[in-house]
């Protein structure tokens, strides 16, 4: 067991998840979280245990199945994004007050720099909102180990954990030594079976259970062998180093002790006494943390009347975008020695279609059904179609968050923008948008919708499509009238029909549908090299 | 013994399976190892980048800091000079010669070329070609790492070892391609650094 086995800190959980005895794990894909559940999914060792796995149609669906296998006295785990945290936020807020029966880890990625997102918003603060205590781990090795300890605590105190993570731990790396594997929990009911019946006069008795608990997770918070006090002679300056933040500090002194007394901080609420004794041995504070100034803020209060605290807010920091070493080096005053410049001729490449994508065909016919109407009027959604914004395409107009594409395009339509487009994918599609069009249909609103559908959620990396083959079936099912319901075949060879198709519909003045078919050309070569290998096996 | 080495590529072309290969010896050889990828949009034909730290002792970041690489082993030669703040100044940039256009603004190659060819410590290499002449042209990642594989430290048979373990699950033919890659990548190198 000694054996180090490289994982990524996405990898590092599920392990650490399969090995604390998790019994089942629920998520919708988003990156940077999606290799989590994948790992468990490709598992042979999850699937000998029998962990109960599934891509659920949204995040909200994904916390709502984990808190069931908690209720059932069972170790449950649901991953997402940073957004995806706002879309099971009423589940996720509710479920401190219902509290948990078995170990409940929520997962949320965080991705500062907004790499492959819309915002760099920080769970952090969905943690203190709900009053639940949040780990933040600073390796991979403490991303493993973090799940067992976060398992036994969310017993303990009966409370879901927030394991918050980032971008860069997500998608490193590193050698990860596992523990002993732990058995999975028997059912067991709850003691009693109305801790999860919300009812004002339950919930009011349960909030006061969760608010009287908050000194308990602070007391943990001091014990827990993730927040370490480190004394350093140099007492002009006290560091707050959060998570990963630990490892840029680090780096900048390279194997020398740092001079500066350091808090490394990876599990929340803010262990007082530590706090407490930084501030008091030091003359002024520097806060290192991803994300946004959550501690800096609260360290320094609304009149930051105590002592210098530096950090985002002073500018020590620059105010968004992820930490590295350079930078927490420079808020030290230690002088950095970067290479040369990029030369003056250096280009973005930003990604595009992949060649032979479904997608060139369908926004290739659209643009040209639209040339009579004018451009401004297509919402988009979230995934591999939001490449249309740039060229040579620039066919859309916004991007926002899952399912707003139909729903803001009723909004333009009322507005008087007629038509008005919406694009979504059939994973973004049952995720999120099924409601809006459900809004739509009811108006009668004068949009035409294109769901383009591939089978698959491609952007992530093709994981099942959760409305797979069913995608008509819905839409008629919300009250779209069915000859309103239009299949194309997003090929070259039959653009001049799908061109037509969509200029009838864009005609009609009312909700359509249509829907450019084809499968996503990364899933099929996948599934077409799959064949050929077993064919030769045969 | 430390090693900061930024992997740079087109999405697509293979870094990460470098990145796999210098991992799987880290391991081996009980070093410590951290390695950061890129997943997710960026991988459709955009730019994409990879940080491979490898040392004997405990590595703190995941990121290389600025200044500190001792290596840019890139796949694609503008992309190689992406990454220039990162490199020291005693650093070597490791490149493909050959130019993946696929944007319109693409700089003229002869610019990026003799750029990359007035710094101090560089190997350009036709791996394409080189690739294509060992049997597989889609093993030009494999050139570039048999290029880059003396300022590695590691011997021949760690290579030759890992890329049996990683691609053996394709086939004994693609193995023995990826070798003969490698070992035509380390034998242009080795006659032109």
């Amino acid at each position: 067991m000694s054996q180090k086995q490289l994982l990524l800190g996405d990898e590092a959980i599920a392990q650490g998840a399969i090995d604390a005895g998790l019994s089942g794990i629920y998520a919708y894909p988003g990156t940077p979280s999606t290799e989590i559940t994948e790992y468990i999914e490709h598992s042979s060792e999850a699937k000998e245990k029998g962990i109960k796995h599934q891509w659920a149609a949204n995040e909200k669906t994904a916390v709502e199945i984990a808190m069931g296998l908690s209720y059932a006295g069972k170790r449950a785990m649901s991953c997402m994004k940073h957004v995806g945290l706002n879309v099971a936020a009423d589940a996720f807020m509710n479920s401190s007050v219902t509290g948990v029966n078995g170990g409940l880890i929520v997962v949320a990625a965080d991705d500062p720099s907004m790499h492959s997102s819309q915002n760099e918003q920080d769970s952090r603060y969905y943690g203190r909102f709900a009053m639940l205590p949040i780990l933040e781990p600073s390796s991979q090795q403490e991303a493993y180990d973090m799940v067992h300890y976060g398992f036994n605590l969310s017993e303990k105190v009966k409370l879901p954990v927030l394991m918050r993570i980032t971008t860069r731990l997500a998608h490193s790396r590193a050698g990860v030594v596992r523990k002993s594997a732990k058995n999975q929990n028997e059912i067991k009911l709850p003691e009693n079976l109305r801790q999860y019946v919300l009812l004002p006069s339950i919930a009011r008795k349960q909030y006061k259970d969760l608010l009287n608990k908050q000194e308990i997770l602070e007391s943990e918070s001091s014990l827990s062998p993730f927040n370490i006090y480190f004394d350093g002679k140099d007492k002009r300056t006290g560091v707050i180093a959060c998570g990963l933040a630990y490892n840029y500090y680090l780096e900048n002194f390279n194997d020398q002790l740092p001079p500066f007394p350091l808090l490394k901080l990876s599990q929340y609420p803010l262990p007082k006494k530590m706090v407490n004794r930084l501030y008091e041995e030091c003359d002024s504070l520097l806060i290192l943390e991803d994300g946004y100034p959550l501690i800096e803020e609260f360290l320094r209060g609304f009149f930051n009347s105590g002592k210098p605290i530096h950090g985002r807010l002073d500018g020590s920091i620059p105010r968004d975008g992820e930490l590295n070493a350079n930078i927490v080096g420079k808020a030290l005053n230690i002088e950095q020695h970067e290479g040369e410049s990029e030369p003056d001729f250096m280009v973005g490449r930003p990604p595009s279609f992949c060649p032979g994508c479904s997608h060139i065909d369908s926004y290739t016919a659209l643009n040209e059904a639209l040339e009579e109407y004018g451009g401004g009027r297509v919402m988009s959604d979230i995934g591999c179609y939001t490449l249309a914004a740039l060229p040579p395409f620039n066919t859309i107009n916004s991007c926002v968050d899952m399912g707003a594409s139909i729903t803001m395009a009723k909004g333009l339509s009322d507005a008087g923008i007629v038509p008005a487009v919406a694009v979504i994918g059939d994973s973004t599609f049952t995720h999120s948008g099924i409601t809006g069009l459900l809004d739509a249909a009811n108006a009668n609103a004068p949009i035409t919708v294109m769901i383009l559908d591939n089978g698959t959620t491609g952007m992530t990396g093709g994981q099942p499509s959760p409305g797979l083959g069913k995608i008509e079936d819905i839409c008629k099912s919300v009250g779209v009238k069915p000859e309103h319901i239009r299949i194309l075949n997003p090929l070259k060879k039959y653009h001049e029909e799908n061109v037509k198709i969509i200029k009838e519909e864009l005609a009609y003045n009312g909700v359509s549908v249509v829907i450019p078919r084809r499968e996503c050309i990364q899933t099929l070569n996948k599934k077409l090299k799959e064949k050929a290998k077993e064919e030769v096996t045969v | 013994m430390k090693k900061d080495i930024i992997l740079a590529g087109v999405g697509g072309q293979g870094i990460l399976s470098i990145a796999t290969v210098i991992g799987y010896i880290a391991v081996n050889q009980n070093l410590y190892l951290k390695q950061s990828e890129v997943h997710g949009m960026s991988q459709r034909g955009g730019d994409v980048s990879s940080h491979l730290r490898i040392s004997n002792k405990t590595i703190a970041s995941d990121l290389i800091p600025k200044g500190k690489a001792d290596m840019i082993l890139s796949v694609e030669p503008l992309e190689s000079l992406r990454y220039l703040p990162y490199l020291s100044s005693e650093g070597w940039i490791v490149t493909n010669n050959k130019p993946f256009v696929n944007i319109p603004n693409y700089p003229e190659i002869e610019k990026v070329l003799s750029t990359i060819q007035q710094k101090t410590r560089y190997i350009l290499i036709d791996a394409d070609k080189i690739a294509k002449e060992s049997g597989s042209a889609r093993s030009a990642n494999m050139v570039m790492l048999g290029a880059a594989s003396p300022f590695l430290g590691f011997d021949d048979d760690c290579f030759i070892n890992a890329m049996k373990a990683i691609f053996g699950r394709k086939g004994d033919d693609i193995v023995e391609k990826n070798i003969l890659a490698f070992k035509a990548g380390k034998t242009f190198a080795a006659s032109h650094s």
